[in-house]
């Protein structure tokens, strides 16, 4: 292939970050003073690889997907090849026009109306004045708001917004595309109108970057994948077979729990395993986990299995005892044990399983956390699939209304 | 086609010889176009007297200066000229270099989404700042070119030399706009140090009173100050009265294109460390 079948070609790129611990000046003021204080001390710094030594050629006309788990350096990727940031090392070389979207509705301003922002979002696009004037309509279009064109977008409903501001991109028409996880937003419909419109493009022969979690879209626009995991590149490879890759890593995303020095508890019995039995589950899933526990004392006695979820910035969403349902585990050699919680519906996010083994007041075990998993963004409602905001609770429900 | 003009980007790390890219910036013209026309729209429509704002500030600074300056401290304008009128010239002046200056100096930390998630030649946000207050000038200005008769006073063939004044200081204020700027994504105490600044400036400048109010003995101090003879400069060209020193005006000048120099090669040289900084 010679290189000018190359959309996008990167040799040795990496991008680092300095982390600076202890007080970092923000205000020439807190500088000026730091440095008279101690004019030799330098500032600690540590340095952290958000990409490290990535090379990839991705030929033109090819849909890419960009896998990898929350921080693996996807996002900080595609900032990079569209310039946003500089690599700290390597170089890319872009064939073609590129045009980014990271979010949708950057520039966006709540008091200008709905055509006044089509023009301005287009022009920090990167579009010609001309050809948002020749697109208006398609744009206009496809984003279903023609009535409130005049009105501030300051009065659009979040759907609404979301729409006008995914039509100004969509017909960005650029060669080479980078789309970050911006279909994740709008509701189904409009949601499924996105997707069909990136098949378009992907059909008119562009170059599409595009990151997500949601394997099923990878699958469906994709012809390869790339997967990153912290920082490097982990396989780049034909879709199919990088999305198993990335689910198998996934699903083998365990705390090791062998090594139990230094664990609170008795030690009479240990928990050696725990693990939910998919690594992703939808909300309306039935959450199920295996445990295992082996027996390090025969002073042990039957015991209690007490499980916890927690989520970051929430804490505890959910903990109940085996005892209150007078159900007391048997001390044997090695046991594993099957922990089902068939109606919990969770938000989507990340989420910890703490497990605690309890004899009476006795503690005996306590893994804080002993496995993670993840709730797909995949709602469980057909009317939406806007993730509802945090003030709405942790957790979400099943329910009916009926007239009577 | 695209295979006939097919743009390649190469992106490489940043190096320490980054100036900014003038092909860039014009691609993106537009943009720069785009935002001015945004700023405009926001000033005129967010308030309720709009456009009156833009007239009645530069009207009550001049009513100010000339009962301050010209009745309590007795200070005389060129003979023949109001001493409103000659306040009313300074302070269009000013306005533009403080105006620009104050937008230029708070932009990108007032687009920091822009800045970190859009790529564009940076320095069109700080430089899009002119736009609103060239608007806000010429607005004003109409309100004077209609006084200047209205006061018994002819126009000079000065006055057509009043666009370079204004190139001039917008040369100033722009450059030292993209330096405090850039200076503002990392310390954003530059803020609240900007207007002091123009404060200080204003009253060191001849805005409110004219050069030849100053007692001998400070004028070598005050002429150490490089915007005296570009404010002076273009209150004599509105008003076609007065004299101006050669040597400030030639002072000024070099000092303004200087800034603007300097102010242009640092702004290309960390431009590309924003996004990671904002």
């Amino acid at each position: 292939m010679s290189s000018s079948d190359i959309a996008v070609s990167a040799r040795g790129v990496s991008k680092s970050y300095n982390i600076v611990h202890n007080e970092r000046a923000t205000t020439l003021g807190e500088s000026i003073v730091s440095k008279l204080k101690n004019p030799l001390k330098r500032v600690q710094k540590e340095t952290f690889w958000a990409l490290k030594d990535i090379n990839f050629d991705i030929p033109k006309g090819d849909v890419v997907g960009i896998v990898g788990r929350n921080g693996a350096g996807k996002s900080t990727l595609l900032k990079v090849l569209s310039r946003i940031t500089a690599p700290t090392t390597g170089e890319i070389v872009v064939r073609g026009r590129v045009g980014s979207l990271l979010e949708v509705g950057t520039g966006f301003h709540p008091e200008l109306t709905g055509r006044e922002n089509i023009y301005l979002n287009g022009a920090i696009l990167g579009m010609k004045s001309f050809e948002i004037e020749r697109r208006f309509d398609e744009i206009v279009d496809f984003s279903g708001v023609e009535q409130f064109l005049d009105t501030p977008v300051k009065r659009y409903s979040s759907g609404m917004y979301v729409r006008l501001a995914f039509s100004v991109a969509a017909h960005l028409d650029p060669e080479v595309m980078i789309v970050d996880e911006v279909l994740a937003v709008g509701d189904s419909d409009f949601q499924r109108k996105c997707m069909g419109k990136m098949q378009d493009v992907a059909k008119g022969g562009k170059t599409i970057l595009f990151v997500s979690h949601n394997m099923h879209s990878v699958k469906t626009l994709c012809k390869s994948a790339l997967m990153l995991q912290r920082g490097q590149m982990k396989g780049f490879g034909p879709v199919d077979e990088i999305v198993d890759q990335y689910v198998n890593m996934m699903e083998n995303d365990t705390i090791d729990l062998s090594d139990h020095e230094g664990r609170k508890g008795t030690g009479l019995l240990r928990i050696t395993g725990a693990k939910p039995i998919q690594q992703i589950f939808e909300s309306a899933d039935s959450k199920e986990f295996e445990i295992q526990i082996e027996k390090f004392s025969d002073r042990a006695r039957d015991f209690s299995l007490n499980f916890a979820i927690r989520a970051e910035n929430v804490g505890t969403i959910t903990y109940f005892e085996t005892a209150w349902n007078n159900q007391m585990l048997p001390a044997q050699d090695t046991q594993t044990v099957k922990v089902s919680i068939p109606k919990l519906w969770l938000r989507p996010g990340k989420y910890q399983v703490y497990l605690y083994l309890k004899s009476g007041d006795d503690l005996i075990d306590a893994v804080e956390p002993s496995c993670q998993f993840e709730v797909s963004s995949v709602l469980p409602y057909a009317g939406t699939n806007i993730i509802p905001q945090t003030i709405y609770g942790p957790v979400l429900s099943e329910f009916t209304v009926t007239q009577i | 086609m695209s295979t006939q003009h097919e743009i390649v980007t190469v992106i490489r790390p940043i190096s320490k010889w980054e100036v900014l890219n003038f092909r860039q910036i014009l691609a993106f013209r537009d943009l720069l176009m785009a935002l001015g026309k945004r700023d405009i729209k926001l000033r005129y429509r967010q308030t309720a007297l709009g456009v009156l704002w833009v007239v009645f500030q530069p009207i009550i600074t001049a009513g100010i200066f000339s009962v301050v300056f010209g009745q309590i401290a007795g200070l005389k304008a060129p003979p023949g000229v109001p001493y409103f009128l000659f306040a009313l010239a300074g302070t269009l002046g000013w306005n533009i270099f403080s105006n620009t200056l104050n937008k230029a100096s708070t932009s990108l930390v007032q687009n920091s989404a822009l800045v970190s998630k859009v790529y564009f030649p940076k320095v069109i946000v700080p430089i899009s700042a002119v736009f609103s207050s060239l608007v806000d000038f010429a607005v004003a200005f109409v309100l004077f070119v209609i006084m200047v008769p209205v006061f018994g006073l002819h126009f000079t063939w000065q006055f057509l030399l009043f666009p370079v004044w204004i190139l001039v200081i917008l040369l100033g204020s722009v450059g030292l706009g993209l330096y405090t700027s850039a200076l503002m994504v990392t310390y954003r105490d530059v803020q609240y140090i900007v207007p002091v600044f123009l404060n200080l400036l204003m009253y060191i400048s001849p805005i409110a009173y004219s050069w030849s109010s100053v007692p001998a003995k400070l004028q070598p101090l005050m002429s150490i100050n490089p915007l005296s003879g570009i404010f002076e400069g273009f209150r004599w060209s509105l008003l076609g009265q007065g004299t101006i020193s050669a040597s400030s005006v030639a002072y000024s000048v070099v000092v303004c294109v200087v800034m603007f120099v300097v102010g242009a090669l640092m702004f290309g040289k960390v431009e590309r460390r924003f996004a990671d900084v904002i």
